[in-house]
């Protein structure tokens, strides 16, 4: 049986668009070919609004909202890159790179990194902030794959796809704030997880060098994630 | 109907059973993981590797999910704490009357961090955010017991006796 | 099960029972005064009735929070209107011998002091007076009877509509109009719905909702089944933070009793209504105050807030329509009801009906418990009920809102309290807690103090939060250090903008706050720790 929904018509920077009622402001932005930035957001995943760079003005709205996070309504008038917003989206980045450590040129995702992606298209060009330093590992033990916790971004897209399309749940996120950090099972050696089925699907979805194939030469991480869009179609239809 | 394998209690260790009871009354379900922590924790003092690989596979949550619950929460422990605990309330009203003083006096007398234990096991150094005691501001917990009005002079005198108890 | 008209016997015997003594001390049990050693007060009372045979003439009752905490231990009198304050076990004897007499004069204290005077009870009218761990004192005290009249007389429409009238707003900080609410609740869609008591006090210096739970637990139970009434909700829970173990104990029996005289349960007062409720406990974690991180921990999981929309009562616990108001906003419900919408709205400003119940602590004389009329001014809360800052020290700030809040300094003391006042000057009114301080508290101390809090305190899903607490920080404490710089100040400004506007949940974008009102009422201490800062202009 066809489920209907209601088709909504609104703006997006002055242009005219539509879209169902149960489709989001990026939903929309994208089939028209409108960019919005996302990083914590990949189709096939559950929706987190975690990054808040996809962040939007919406006029009469006292609140920025989260395009990812927000249904379309009639009317509405959305602005996707004003000013506002692109100083925010720049913040958020220093933010993140004083966070971590996001030095390209050693990575190999060098070149294929969504964040670098991002600074670049965002013009992130220095950080103002001061490395926080945080104590994070390097752990080796897998006989495939490597997580790099200096590089992580903690968008939780390696928990998701682990929970929600793999099933195993092998990874989640111990302590918090700045503290916060990926780790398998009782935070134990990635190498010992009995619950891990090296699938590998945590590697291809993770958007920086945080998670990554074993003795790759730097800059030739390619990640791959058709994958995800079909299973989790799959999934979703056979479950109705 | 799914098919649940029955969990076996890691050891003929009584507390276990409260443990499980905890579960029991909630139907095993998920959703009981927190109660269950708060059981294990008040029966064991803190949280082992075992305890939770216990509870984890009893609610049908996965390890990390557990670790994950049990780090983001401050009260739980996964380290076994010393004989005595002293809390130091942190809040607000605190502060303003000198929580910190009472910190660094106990930390310089019996050589710890907060949150850290003495070598000898006997006494745990922590700090809490506000126990709602404002009006006695500044308040310590000592071993459970709240003591309003503190000095650092007088905690370093409450703190002596129960260990000194102990002894005799 | 019990009827209406069983229960009502009960209150009548328990009445009768109670008017048999002459004479009732009542002994202050709530954590505050406990923790002075009340209990030994109350077992030496018991001792001196004993030895004077006076077993049948004298009650003593262990009771809720008194309000006074600075003076505590505190003991009352009754009928002979007496209290007496920093009692000690060796005063027991004299109290009881004083009894119908004069009061005993070195722990006498007057009653007739602004600090009682000037005080309007609704939510605290049986603290200090009822025995929390008796119904049956609950129930002399006209307790439940608003539920019997909600169950027998309203229709649930009905019960809303009053506290529409009523004007009531969320006491836990937001001051969203409770009656749209509950309105929202009942009209969601889905057969299951639940109603959650947000009892996760995290804002250090307040313990409004402690007092009241520990006080009064029976008056939360009931505004709970009337508020699951109105919205049809058939489950209710009460997150209660782990640190108020006196609070829980008190609940847990409450609930038991309740469940036991059929005012909880299934089929309550015989009126085929069912509705129970669950405790569940925090684990320290402040953001679990924000409703949506609630919502998470009470189903086992990490407390991460979620965007909103959708809001609770659309999409709330395990995905059902759920009600979350605060323990004060509960507290409420009961006279409400009683008394009518337009009674309680009768009581505070044009936006803000009704009263307030405040954590006094910090610097000043009269720490304790208050509850005031909405639009009183600051300077009436801190000066007269207050009684001032102690000693020669003069008065600089007073901060509401914890730390998502701000300080307001002394020009600004006579504005009235009400939610929207105290956003207007930067603060918020919050869940209660005042912190006073004098002019030796640093305001830039205040505000890095604050920010430690909410970095240790974020649970580090959004990055604006994670980061941007942890970098303010570290700002403020290099400008405490008076290492810090112009180009330091102004990245701090721009760091409390980003915060507060593309955080995730109430956490984060309330986080700047302090900072935001401290450099706005006191940049001069932020320019004298800062290196480079162009001289003041005279």
């Amino acid at each position: 049986m066809a489920v209907r929904s209601r088709i909504k018509t609104l703006k997006i920077d002055g242009r005219d668009v539509s879209g169902h009622e149960d489709e989001s402001i990026l939903d929309i932005a994208r089939e028209n070919n409108i960019y919005i930035p996302t990083l914590c957001q990949l189709d096939g995943l559950s929706i987190v609004g975690a990054c808040r760079l996809c962040l939007v003005e919406v006029q009469g709205w006292r609140k920025l909202v989260p395009a990812c996070a927000t249904y379309i309504e009639e009317g509405m008038e959305v602005f996707t890159n004003t000013e506002r917003l692109q100083n925010y989206r720049r913040m958020i980045l220093e933010l993140l790179f004083s966070e971590g450590n996001h030095i390209c040129a050693i990575c190999v995702s060098n070149g294929n990194c969504e964040l670098q992606d991002l600074a670049q298209k965002l013009g992130m060009d220095h950080v103002r902030f001061p490395n926080l330093q945080p104590v994070r590992t390097v752990d080796m033990t897998h006989e495939r794959f490597v997580v790099d916790r200096n590089r992580c971004v903690l968008c939780a897209r390696c928990v998701r796809v682990c929970d929600e399309i793999e099933g195993a749940h092998t990874w989640d996120i111990k302590g918090r704030g700045v503290d916060a950090r990926v780790i398998p099972d009782l935070d134990i050696d990635w190498g010992d997880s009995p619950t891990c089925t090296s699938c590998g699907k945590c590697v291809n979805v993770c958007p920086t060098g945080a998670l990554v194939v074993k003795g790759q030469p730097s800059g030739e991480m390619i990640k791959r994630q058709e994958f995800l869009v079909y299973l989790s179609e799959i999934r979703e239809a056979r479950n109705g | 109907m799914r098919h649940r394998t029955k969990v076996d209690l890691p050891s003929d260790d009584k507390r276990w059973k409260m443990v499980q009871g905890t579960m029991r009354r909630n139907g095993f379900r998920p959703d009981a993981l927190i109660e269950t922590l708060h059981t294990c924790q008040e029966a064991f003092g803190y949280l082992d590797d075992e305890a939770l690989l216990f509870v984890s596979r009893a609610l049908h949550v996965s390890p990390s999910k557990v670790y994950g619950v049990a780090t983001f929460y401050h009260f739980f422990n996964l380290k076994p704490q010393g004989e005595h605990t002293c809390a130091v309330c942190t809040g607000t009203a605190c502060y303003i009357k000198g929580a910190q003083d009472i910190i660094d006096t106990l930390s310089e007398q019996y050589d710890i961090a907060p949150e850290q234990t003495t070598e000898d096991d006997k006494l745990s150094l922590m700090t809490v955010r506000c126990v709602g005691a404002c009006g006695l501001a500044p308040a310590v917990v000592l071993d459970g017991e709240v003591l309003g009005n503190v000095t650092p002079d007088q905690m370093r005198q409450h703190i002596d006796e129960v260990m000194n108890h102990d002894d005799v | 099960m019990m009827t209406y008209e069983e229960l009502q016997e009960l209150a009548a015997s328990e009445v009768e029972k109670q008017e048999q003594h002459d004479y009732c001390v009542r002994v202050c049990l709530a954590a505050g005064c406990l923790s002075l050693y009340n209990d030994e007060i109350k077992n030496a009372l018991e001792i001196a009735v004993e030895d004077r045979g006076l077993g049948d003439k004298v009650a003593i009752k262990g009771v809720g929070c008194m309000g006074l905490c600075a003076a505590g231990p505190l003991v009352s009198v009754e009928p002979d209107g007496v209290l007496y304050e920093r009692v000690s076990v060796d005063d027991a004897p004299a109290i009881i011998d004083a009894l119908g007499k004069d009061p005993v004069e070195h722990i006498h204290c007057p009653l007739d002091i602004p600090f009682f005077e000037r005080q309007q009870k609704i939510v605290l009218e049986n603290s200090g007076v009822v025995d929390p761990e008796s119904i049956e004192d609950y129930l002399t005290r006209q307790g439940y009877e608003a539920l019997m009249i909600a169950l027998t007389e309203m229709s649930s429409a009905e019960v809303i509509d009053e506290v529409v009238r009523s004007g009531l707003r969320g006491r836990g900080g937001g001051g969203y109009p409770t009656g749209l609410k509950w309105q929202t609740v009942a009209k969601a869609m889905g057969d299951t719905k639940y109603v959650i008591c947000n009892g996760d006090e995290g804002d250090p210096g307040a313990f409004m909702d402690r007092s009241v739970l520990e006080s009064d637990p029976h008056r939360i139970v009931e505004g709970m089944v009337i508020a699951a009434y109105a919205v049809g909700a058939q489950k209710g829970y009460i997150y209660v933070r782990a640190e108020y173990p006196l609070a829980i104990e008190r609940l847990k029996l409450a609930l038991r009793q309740a469940r036991r005289h059929g005012v909880l349960g299934d089929n309550i007062l015989g009126t085929g209504f069912n509705f129970n409720i669950e405790i569940r406990l925090g684990a320290g974690a402040y953001v679990c105050g924000e409703e949506t991180a609630l919502m998470a921990s009470i189903e086992g999981n990490r407390g991460n807030p979620r965007p909103r929309p959708p809001y609770p009562a659309d999409h709330g616990l395990w995905g059902d329509s759920t009600l979350i108001n605060n323990v004060e906003t509960f507290a409420n419900i009961a006279p409400i009801v009683r008394n009518g919408g337009d009674w309680y709205a009768s009581i505070g400003t044009e936006g803000s009906k009704g009263t307030k119940v405040f954590a006094l602590a910090g610097q000043i004389q009269n720490t304790g418990l208050i509850e005031v009329p909405m639009g009183i001014t600051l300077r009436e809360i801190v000066e007269e009920i207050g009684g001032g800052t102690p000693g020669e020290k003069a008065f600089k700030a007073v901060q509401t809102g914890g730390p998502t809040g701000g300080c307001i300094p002394k020009e600004y003391l006579d504005v009235p309290v009400d939610f929207d006042s105290l956003v207007e000057l930067g603060s918020i009114m919050g869940s209660g807690g005042m912190i006073v301080m004098d002019e030796t508290s640093s305001m830039l101390g205040v505000a890095r103090y604050f920010m430690e809090f909410c970095m240790t305190e974020s649970c580090g899903k959004c990055i604006p939060c994670r980061v941007g607490t942890a970098q303010m920080f570290r700002l403020l404490d290099k400008i405490t250090k008076g290492q810090g710089t112009m180009t330091d100040l102004e990245l701090l400004e721009e760091l409390c903008d980003l915060t507060k506007y593309a955080s995730l949940c109430g956490l984060g974008q309330s986080a700047p706050n302090p900072v935001l009102s401290t450099l706005r009422y006191f940049r001069h201490e932020y320019l004298e720790q800062i290196i480079d800062a162009p001289e003041p202009v005279a």
